[in-house]
């Protein structure tokens, strides 16, 4: 077995009397895209902070393979708007980059003119592509990105995704994603984690789609996580809390 | 020699304490800890209030007042109230006990508005070089983390993915918060203090592109208003401090005034 980029073994992590947490084994491994998905309140972003220090075990621990470089991109970045930030700038921290260097990671990132920009000035998709250009800057050996797609429309996460996977087969660095968008997530993912305070099932994207845990948390009908829209026609019974979603379209979309 | 003359070292102190509090106040200011800086403020006069009962200088006490100040928000933090609420009761606290702990000093008679508004006429050579080196160091230690300092403010977890430790860079901060309340009591006081934190960041705000511009134009107010300030107060007559705050606010109404205009125009 290869040597993982970051491993978490029997982390647990409770916050005063509640288990965020339970006993969550995970690992990546260079150029491997894993997924993690899970409902709200899975312990999705508290997993993704321990991964990155922010937040300590309880029990159990993180491993990282020697001198990882890590590239970031959060689910969020609010900006202070007492704080002035060109996108430039942003490419340059922590560490100064030449103007010609900014210029041509926004130009792989497929937006070359934004860099004299404010930050806060930008639209959804390109301020996700600035962020995905800052942590792609410094060829980080494994990438984390939380829920990254957030606030995207479906082509906008599309081609993030797409970018992604190539940034991966370019680089060879691994990937671990934190995502709500399962029918476009899943797809692209050699492997996919479903959480809920536990891991409650992995392995590809098919096998987790058919795993009873995840046809639970999700509906059975998110089973067509691979094929979208298919939804509504074989939508099963077994799950009738989900029954009033029959006439509610956008339904296909979570 | 030059720094005879009682003007010339007031304003030598008056740029010396705005040039090293604009830029930590950019930083006060995009990480909304204007409130710490006043509760780190107020607590300087229990500072004052130990270092004449100690007979130790008046630096040296209220650097370490604020140091712990800082510390003990930092450590009570989380556990039930919100932060407002911990800095006002701590700050006004420290502000009560010093002020009723200066009154039990016997034989002392010292002139609390001095620290209460700052007293910047009467900058002694051995102050001066208080200022300057209390400057100099913060300077440097913002100078030095500046990079780390500003990722850590954009988002911790954005820190962390780069190997730096936002707890750190927050208590580059507080150290370097507690040198400049100690380096300022003097000029401005410690009821002023936060206002030649803040008012030259946001004064400068609507001009700057990036954050770097943004610390040395508020730099620039910082030490303007300090000069200007200055001598105002000398030909009217009135309260040095304050005078030169009231500078700063000034140039914060034209700079609103003109970001307004340039917008609608």
């Amino acid at each position: 077995m290869s040597h993982p980029l970051i491993a978490a073994r029997n982390l647990t992590v409770r916050h005063g009397e509640t288990t965020v947490l339970h006993n969550v084994d995970l690992r990546v491994e260079a150029g491997e895209i894993v997924t993690i998905v899970g409902p709200n309140g899975s312990g999705k972003s508290t997993l993704i902070a321990a991964l990155l220090g922010g937040v300590r075990p309880t029990t159990g621990g993180v491993e990282r393979a020697g001198g990882l470089r890590i590239g970031y991109v959060p689910q969020r970045l609010v900006l202070d708007p007492t704080l002035p930030m060109t996108v430039e700038r942003f490419l340059g921290l922590p560490r100064r980059i030449s103007s010609a260097r900014a210029r041509e990671a926004l130009e792989r990132a497929g937006v070359p003119e934004i860099g004299g920009r404010q930050m806060a000035a930008l639209s959804g998709g390109q301020f996700q592509r600035a962020l995905l250009a800052r942590a792609i800057l410094e060829a980080p050996q494994l990438l984390i990105l939380d829920e990254a797609t957030a606030g995207l429309d479906q082509p906008g996460s599309a081609a993030f995704y797409e970018r992604i996977a190539e940034v991966r087969r370019d680089t060879g660095c691994g990937v671990l994603m934190v995502s709500h968008d399962l029918h476009v997530v899943m797809s692209a993912s050699d492997r996919v984690i479903c959480l809920n305070g536990h891991v409650c099932c992995e392995g590809t994207p098919e096998v987790v789609a058919a795993a009873p845990d995840y046809r639970r948390l999700f509906g059975a009908g998110t089973r067509g996580a691979l094929a979208l829209y298919r939804h509504h026609h074989d939508h099963g019974h077994d799950h009738p809390h989900h029954h009033h979603h029959h006439d509610q379209p956008q339904d296909a979309a979570e | 020699m030059i720094l005879d003359d009682f003007m010339t070292r007031a304003t030598l102190a008056g740029i010396g304490t705005g040039l090293a509090a604009a830029p930590l106040g950019c930083f006060v200011v995009w990480r909304r800890m204007a409130y710490f800086g006043d509760a780190t403020a107020h607590a300087a006069i229990l500072g004052v209030a130990l270092s004449l009962a100690l007979s130790l200088p008046v630096f040296i006490g209220t650097l370490v007042v604020a140091l712990m100040m800082a510390t003990i928000v930092a450590l009570i933090s989380g556990r039930g109230y919100a932060m407002d609420t911990l800095l006002g009761v701590m700050a006004h606290s420290a502000l009560a006990f010093g002020l009723v702990g200066v009154t039990f000093l016997d034989g002392v008679r010292i002139d609390l508005m001095a620290y209460l508004f700052g007293d910047i006429l009467s900058v002694s050579r051995a102050d001066l070089a208080v200022v300057w080196g209390g400057a100099l160091l913060v300077l440097a230690l913002i100078g030095w983390r500046w990079s780390a300092l500003l990722t850590a403010t954009l988002n911790p977890d954005l820190a962390r993915a780069s190997g730096i430790d936002p707890k750190r860079e927050q208590l580059v901060l507080t150290l370097a918060l507690a040198v400049v309340v100690a380096v300022a009591i003097k000029v401005v006081g410690v009821l002023l203090i936060t206002a030649l934190l803040i008012i030259p960041a946001a004064t400068v705000r609507p001009f700057a592109s990036t954050p770097e511009r943004m610390g040395l134009l508020a730099a620039l107010v910082a030490m303007v208003s300090a000069w200007a300030g200055l001598h105002a107060s000398y030909a009217l007559d009135t309260p040095t401090g304050p005078t030169i705050v009231c500078v700063t606010a000034l140039l914060f109404s034209a700079s609103t005034v003109a970001s307004g205009l340039r917008r609608a125009a």
